[in-house]
């Protein structure tokens, strides 16, 4: 059970308090600064790296 | 009005559109098939093929937000039909909530990249206008959808969230008719009413993405454009491999 809990488990422990960043007037919270940075990756991975397409399409 | 060669003995159907009879053409149903007929044919509705340039990861995200909508959708259905208390006691109730949760994690990360992909491609050219702002209103929609989500998790965090909200959404006057503090219309809101309006709207996005086809990509500045060039907006595709693409 214990090693089920480990593979399926959250990477960190998400069970205390949340992280904030503050700068002047701006918070925001450290997992959603991830999830925003994730995606700028994301974005810029998907502009950049080629579509795997099969390789007998020669009608393209 | 075309009139259509006869029915085959195979299936006892054919592919044309029926033809309207000179009596039935003022009726509405006529009218409005011959409409929707006109405005999506089958190929265009459900095209075996897509333009060249629709070969980048970048046009991918669309569907893969279609693909998290749909798991949104039926985990809910899952969780309307077990009830609260299986969701908040049992390990399979609580699996499938969280798979509710991450889905809907994975529907907004998904449109906000469709988003930046989408405005960066300026994909309201080409009178496109109707499938952008059915994107946006679908996306702020969905906010609200999340929202009340949030705060019919019966919990510390749903507490919080809703007393947060209440002065601003009461500051707006709307608070008459979605007061954030009360639990079930906040559930019937979050699981009826914006849902409907959510798929609805996306439902004609896609139309809209069906009729006009996926936005081409600018035109290459290799040369200087001669004067009376095409203007914005009506770039030809690429390489347009399907005849009801990009049109």
């Amino acid at each position: 059970m214990t090693a089920v809990v480990a593979l399926v488990g959250a990477l960190i422990n998400l069970s205390g308090p949340g992280h904030f960043l503050s700068w002047h007037f701006i918070q925001i919270s450290v997992a959603n600064l991830v999830v925003i940075c994730l995606m700028v990756v994301v974005f810029v991975a998907a502009i950049l790296l080629p579509l795997p397409s099969r390789k007998h399409r020669h009608d393209r | 009005m075309t009139v259509s060669p006869p029915v085959t003995e195979a299936d006892g159907h054919d592919d044309a559109p029926e033809p309207i009879h000179p009596e039935d053409a003022g009726q509405w149903t006529a009218k409005l098939r011959a409409t929707a007929v006109e405005a999506f044919p089958p190929a265009r509705i459900l095209p075996d093929r897509q333009p060249a340039y629709v070969a980048s990861a970048l046009y991918v995200f669309g569907v893969l937000t279609m693909a998290a909508l749909s798991i949104v959708i039926l985990t809910g259905l899952v969780l309307a039909v077990m009830g609260p208390t299986w969701w908040h006691v049992s390990s399979t109730g609580l699996f499938v909530n969280s798979l509710h949760l991450w889905s809907v994690e994975a529907f907004f990360f998904f449109m906000v990249i469709h988003l930046w992909g989408k405005f960066f491609m300026a994909a309201w050219r080409g009178r496109r206008r109707l499938t952008w702002v059915t994107g946006v209103v679908s996306f702020l929609v969905s906010v609200g959808a999340a929202f009340t989500g949030y705060l019919s998790q019966q919990n510390f965090d749903s507490q919080w969230i809703s007393t947060q909200a209440k002065d601003g959404i009461n500051s707006t006057g709307a608070g008459a008719v979605f007061n954030v503090l009360n639990f079930g219309q906040m559930l019937m809101w979050h699981i009826v009413l914006l849902p409907l309006v959510v798929v609805a709207i996306v439902g004609i996005h896609l139309l809209m993405v069906r009729r006009r086809g996926v936005v081409p990509p600018f035109a290459p500045e290799a040369a200087p454009a001669p004067a009376g060039d095409t203007p914005v907006g009506s770039e030809a595709p690429v390489a347009a491999t399907t005849a009801g693409e990009a049109s």
